[in-house]
């Protein structure tokens, strides 16, 4: 039933060609630091968008303002037409290492942690809700270790653990910080079916990453993040030499190759620890 | 032949049952017994909380900071518990709505905070206790419980706070359990976190007063921690590992008494004492295990 509220809700929005995600002057400073300055774009509703940008470019950042876990000092952000705060159907997975995987907790223990919300406080889960979580486990074909201890999984499997728990969420709006990282190249390719999954049932999706190339391939739009945007739409208008020597500085190039464009250099993602904190 | 092996055998039965049952026969060995069987079930259960977030300092330091509230009401009405119990939870509440208030407002390191307002609050109770004349006793019992001496008013006390506390542990078990393994999905979820946060730190302290009189100040993070240690190292399942703990817990609590009783050993310390064997036989008896599973592996 909750499912085909959020989707109905989905839909009339994506009817009325209303962004999923609305931004006008939006700045956040930590002290003296200033982690974004003047961000303005809209995201239409069902589009896949890599974040990227060097390390402290304020990817993470954002995403907090968009889960509404941080307060921008300045702007007007809003999600579906809420105040992020008051919107529950985003999904934020943060950098897992963020986590104690030893805690006593399933996989589906974790996975059914996305319906708290929907269930309000004093509720218990009911079978609707088991029935929701057991769905979105096999969904992403881990439904077989829905009784792990989260310990025991795979980066990968983690990363589908998490996505299957914005499932159950029925999360219209889902931000993945850097979950590629330290992935193999077969559970990325995982990663990359779950998401098309995903934009079949029309749920917008960011995800932070540091790979320019992955980026150009795999997604349709791109947002390039140095506390200024300097450029969201086309993977092609925006990577273009110009930009990446304002994001990087001399160390990334664009190189034109048989099977099309290739990007070089360093892009970062050595120090991917940084991002986690209030500078990220 | 036979009837003398089994008459010893009996004899023996006989004599174990009356090592049991000899105890039992005073009121005060009675309450005391139920007395910690409920101070240790509650103290294992929200201890789970404590082990799984890493909050052991604070709740030694919270045993600690309601000192100062003991001393006033024990200034001010004499060893009236029902008096004792309200000022101890009111230093209790007090020291970590302090805590919270120099961490966030002064931005100290939350142990830092947790340092200065512990010591503080410490030291004026001991101070406090210190302007009476029968100061070693009476500060000794607070500092390391008096488990015999439960009246049945305390007793009453205990069970009814002790209650409340397990009944909003369960009632708000999805939200604990939810803010203690992932605080930024929590808020992304729009649940009250600071409100739940708070509620945690009123339960532990509730919690911490409720068991004063068994264990003592100075042992009370022993009966938070060790329990919920010992048996995080057995299951990975909270709910199970909450159970376990408490079952752990109950068992010292009795045992402790036992042999607080035949030994002559200060209750607390013997209770205390026997969770911390618990602790040790299990971990090493995992480490065995996990040793033979891997010599059995490298053959």
């Amino acid at each position: 039933m909750n499912a085909t509220r959020a989707i109905q809700k989905h839909k009339h929005a994506e009817a009325e060609g209303l962004p999923a995600i609305a931004i006008r002057g939006l700045s956040v400073r930590y002290g003296q630091h200033v982690a974004l300055e003047d961000l303005t774009l809209e995201v239409p509703s069902g589009a896949r968008v890599a974040v990227v940008g060097p390390n402290g470019a304020g990817k993470s950042t954002l995403f907090h303002v968009l889960a509404g876990v941080l307060t921008p000092d300045e702007g007007n952000v809003r999600v579906h037409e809420h105040r992020p705060t008051r919107y529950l159907c985003t999904a934020y997975v943060s950098q897992s290492r963020q986590l104690d995987w030893d805690f006593p907790v399933s996989v589906a223990d974790v996975v059914m942690m996305g319906r708290t919300g929907l269930l309000g406080l004093l509720r218990r889960p009911g079978t609707a809700d088991q029935e929701a979580v057991r769905d979105a486990l096999n969904q992403m074909g881990i439904g077989e270790l829905a009784e792990r201890q989260v310990g025991a999984l795979s980066g990968g499997q983690r990363q589908r653990m998490f996505v299957a728990r914005a499932l159950a969420q029925e999360a219209e709006l889902l931000l993945l910080d850097e979950p590629l990282a330290g992935l193999d190249l077969s559970s990325q390719e995982q990663i990359f079916d779950i998401l098309d999954v995903l934009r079949a049932q029309g749920v917008t999706v960011l995800v932070a990453t540091h790979d320019l190339n992955l980026a150009v391939e795999r997604f349709d739009h791109i947002l390039l993040l140095k506390r200024h945007l300097l450029g969201f739409g086309d993977p092609e208008d925006v990577l273009t030499n110009e930009n990446l020597h304002l994001a990087y500085g001399g160390h990334v190039e664009v190189i034109a190759t048989s099977e099309g464009r290739k990007i070089l250099g360093d892009m970062g993602g050595h120090h991917a620890h940084d991002e986690g904190g209030p500078h990220g | 032949m036979g009837i003398w092996v089994a008459t010893t055998h009996m004899m023996k039965v006989a004599r174990m049952v009356n090592w049991l049952l000899e105890p039992l026969s005073y009121a005060f060995m009675q309450r005391g017994l139920l007395a910690a069987i409920v101070v240790g079930i509650v103290c294992a259960v929200i201890g789970c909380y404590v082990v799984l977030r890493g909050m052991a300092f604070f709740g030694d330091a919270l045993a600690h900071a309601i000192l100062p509230g003991i001393a006033i009401g024990y200034l001010t009405t004499g060893s009236a518990r029902g008096q004792l119990f309200w000022w101890a939870l009111g230093a209790a509440i007090l020291s970590s709505l302090g805590i919270g208030a120099l961490s966030r407002v002064a931005r100290l390191r939350e142990d830092t905070a947790i340092g200065i307002v512990f010591s503080g609050m410490f030291a004026l109770g001991i101070a406090l206790i210190s302007s009476v004349g029968s100061y070693a006793v009476d500060l000794a019992h607070f500092l390391f419980g008096n488990v015999l001496g439960v009246s049945q008013a305390d007793l009453a006390l205990t069970a009814i706070a002790g209650g409340l506390v397990l009944v909003l542990v369960f009632v708000f078990y999805k939200e604990f359990l939810l803010l203690a393994f992932d605080p930024v999905l929590a808020v992304t979820l729009r649940v009250p976190s600071r409100w739940l946060e708070m509620l945690l730190y009123l339960l532990i302290a509730v919690t911490v007063v409720v068991s004063l009189q068994t264990v003592g100040v100075a042992l009370m993070v022993a009966m938070l921690v060790t329990p919920a240690a010992t048996a995080s190292l057995v299951t990975k399942r909270l709910p199970k590992m909450m159970a376990l703990a408490a079952a752990i817990a109950a068992f010292s609590g009795v045992a402790g008494l036992y042999f607080s009783y035949y030994l002559s050993v200060a209750s607390g310390a013997a209770i205390v004492l026997t969770c911390t064997a618990i602790f040790g036989l299990v971990w090493l008896g995992q480490s065995f295990v996990q040793w033979l599973g891997r010599a059995a592996v490298s053959n």
